[in-house]
């Protein structure tokens, strides 16, 4: 053989041997805000995994999912898939699009049941996804503005209202929370409703159909988010989330009914920012109070990757201790890992407080499996209550009506 | 044209054809294969999606009308098509009512080929070339009521009271879409009825001149009746525009044509129902239902604009 093609041939013989030996996984997500975190967790385990590439390719939010369910709906995809939870996980496995992991995952059978359900196809009660992120959702407030104007937690109802006076009084918004991005409104309830409707109980005879939204309990929930309308930022109708995360992050707002998630954007926004919680007060001190806590979403592998074992590997790393605790510490939210421990201050405190009070979240983990989903119904007639354009009576009827369109209840 | 070739010819009918015409079959071949592949099969698929049940992404049995009638005459969807059809018609008629009016005024005004003339043209057409997701980008910062250029100044001028979410109130938001739409959408009307305005023959203008006539009469009955042609025809695109609007409520108003559905569209509608409302984070889509809005949104706009066609062609022989 002359030797330029014996060059030529071990060139060849190179490339074929790298690409056989490197297995390239593509992971798509949703969080575009994490990309250096991931970027590090992948550098861990490809410590010890060096012949797995994996690949973190961010989407933008709000056009994600679209974008998982038409590549997969079309054969391709990648190789990881970061999961929305619950219905909207589901479609998914449904169609045959995601690997069963809860027999291939050992570590799996160790993760909280309920925590479990945010990744389960209801149809044939199988496991597609590993938890990622507990969240939970609560008051979260500037603790340097409290002590200034010399504010307490506040352990019942007329108490919570007398900070909100407060703080409007000293000039900033009590809270920063809009409601012209509709999802943010289901927050602000998932924040306050709950200690109102009655906790678990109201969710377990909801969930299971025993009753039904024209429950006075779910209306003692909603004309508690109706009361708060006055201590909404300013021109709430046009505020949206980003709008919200600025305004408390800058301090122009004493209080942020929002999610735990929160706490890693506003400690990149304003590190100087000193941030304490409490759950929404129930009507009098020492009456049951809870919190919505929920499953974030989930890490599956693509039932048509080309590299299925070296997916499994990688989800296998991303439901060890180890990860949780990595995932726990750099991005400042829940790891849904069993046993993880965060150790910053006020995230344990919001660990606590799920352990302690956590409710499911309750349109997110029941009523997201049909269309009208209740969430949907929820974020748009509240929105359109707390803009003042329509009455509490027919919101509850729409949602209602609504839900009951694809949801039995008895 | 040519004649078809006789079937009692000899040779195969085929390949005598094909020897005559063969060269019009490869010329053709290129535009028809894209046209094929990115027009009438998505076309074809989506009219049979619509006659299918669906489960998420699976398809399952043959469903008839099912589809057109859960969209058409079923809660919560009927009010859903309803009230975005009525926001279209209020986009279309806005649009139309503003470039017809100030669209044309400024195309006149530029027609006097004032100083000047050039630079306001490109002005008028400047945010015309600008993505509308970059328009949507642009807008929502104008127009936030807490940090917002607009509200900002209202405050400076001691016009506290102004300041309004107009984006988040329901009695202005897609009022405010519109005018945002019109804004970056003007120039193109100007510049058509512009060219319209150019192709006028002077001796027309010049006759009704010694005729006595004033400059409003000679806009109404010289001008107006000429410009016909050039009205019909960019209010047809116009139209099909505005019917297939969907950016710019998707980038400022998010897919659920916030607040309270007061900016929905057909588009956002359809695009909601395919793939679930991304704004809540997920939920299941319905291609079923999905594909039978867009047959409907096919059907409305595909017959509204054979008769603007017809009926504009019918204004041009009269003219």
């Amino acid at each position: 053989m002359p030797r330029p093609a014996r060059i030529v041939v071990a060139l060849f013989a190179v490339l074929l041997l790298g690409t056989t030996l490197a297995q390239e996984l593509s992971f798509w997500s949703w969080r575009t805000e994490d990309v250096d975190a991931y970027d590090t967790f992948i550098d861990t385990f490809q410590q010890m995994e060096p012949g797995i590439d994996v690949e973190f390719e961010p989407y933008r939010n709000t056009e994600y999912n679209t974008i998982v369910s038409t590549a997969l709906q079309g054969g391709g995809g990648p190789d990881i898939v970061h999961l929305r939870a619950y219905g909207g996980m589901e479609p998914l496995a449904q169609a045959g699009h995601l690997v069963r992991l809860d027999d291939k995952i050992d570590a799996l059978a160790e993760y909280d049941p309920g925590v479990l359900l945010g990744a389960t196809n209801r149809a044939d009660g199988y496991v597609y996804g590993v938890p990622f992120a507990l969240q939970t959702i609560q008051v979260l407030y500037n603790v340097a503005m409290f002590d200034e104007l010399g504010l307490e937690e506040p352990q019942s109802w007329d108490a919570f209202i007398a900070v909100a006076d407060a703080l409007q009084a000293s000039g900033v918004n009590a809270l920063a929370n809009g409601t012209s991005d509709p999802w943010t409104v289901e927050t602000l309830f998932g924040g306050i409703a709950p200690s109102y409707y009655g906790c678990t109980a109201f969710f377990e005879d909801v969930s299971s159909g025993a009753t039904d939204f024209t429950d006075p309990r779910f209306r003692a929930g909603l004309e508690r988010m109706v009361a708060v309308e006055p201590y909404l930022a300013e021109n709430h109708p046009g505020i949206g989330y980003t709008d919200m995360q600025t305004l408390f992050a800058f301090e122009q707002a004493g209080m942020l009914i929002g999610g735990s998630y929160e706490l890693g954007v506003m400690a990149d926004l304003n590190p100087e920012l000193e941030i304490g919680a409490f759950p929404v007060p129930p009507a009098s001190a020492g009456d049951e109070t809870c919190i919505s806590f929920y499953v974030d979403g989930s890490y599956g592998v693509n039932a048509n990757s080309d590299y299925p074992d070296a997916a499994l590997r990688f989800v296998e790393f991303l439901a060890s201790q180890e990860y949780g605790q990595m995932f726990t510490d750099e991005l400042q939210q829940i790891s849904a890992v069993p046993g993880v421990q965060p150790t910053s201050e006020p995230l344990a405190e919001l660990a606590n407080m799920m352990s302690e009070m956590g409710t499911p979240y309750l349109m997110l983990t029941s009523f997201r499996f049909g269309q009208p989903s209740g969430s949907t119904l929820l974020q748009n007639e509240m929105q359109a209550v707390l803009g003042g354009d329509q009455d509490l009576d027919t919101a509850i009827a729409n949602i209602q009506r609504g839900v009951a369109e694809w949801f039995d209840f008895e | 044209m040519s004649r078809p070739p006789s079937p009692s010819g000899a040779g195969s009918p085929l390949r005598r054809w094909l020897q005559r015409n063969g060269h019009l079959v490869l010329f053709l071949a290129p535009a028809l294969v894209l046209y094929g592949l990115f027009m009438a099969y998505p076309l074809a698929a989506s009219l049979s999606y619509s006659v299918f049940e669906w489960d998420g992404f699976v398809r399952g049995g043959f469903a008839g009308f099912d589809n057109f009638v859960t969209v058409l005459t079923q809660w919560p969807y009927n009010d859903r098509f309803w009230g975005a059809l009525r926001h279209n018609a209020v986009f279309f008629v806005l649009t139309f009512a503003i470039q017809t009016t100030l669209g044309l005024f400024v195309a006149v005004l530029l027609n006097r080929k004032w100083p000047g003339f050039g630079f306001f043209q490109a002005v008028y057409f400047l945010p015309h070339t600008l993505s509308l997701v970059v328009v949507g980008f642009l807008w929502l910062l104008l127009l936030n009521p807490t940090w917002g250029p607009i509200a900002q100044g209202l405050r400076a001028l001691q016009l506290e009271s102004w300041v309004s979410p107009w984006l988040g109130d329901r009695s202005t938001a897609l009022v405010t879409i519109i005018l945002v739409n019109a804004w970056a959408w003007l120039g193109f009307p100007i510049l058509v009825y512009l060219a319209g305005l150019q192709g006028i023959p002077r001796e027309y203008h010049e006759a009704a001149l010694i005729d006595g006539a004033n400059a409003w009469q000679d806009f109404r009955f010289v001008t107006l009746p000429m410009l016909m042609p050039t009205i019909w025809m960019v209010s047809i695109l116009t139209f099909i525009w505005d019917f297939n609007a969907f950016e710019l409520v998707f980038v400022m108003q998010g897919a659920s044509g916030s607040p309270n559905y007061a900016t929905d569209l057909l588009a956002t509608y359809f695009y909601r129902t395919a793939f679930g409302d991304p704004t809540t984070g997920g939920e299941p889509g319905q291609i079923g239902l999905a594909a039978a809005i867009g047959v409907l949104m096919l059907i409305i706009i595909g017959v509204a604009s054979f008769f603007g066609v017809r009926f504009s062609q019918r204004s041009q022989v009269e003219t």
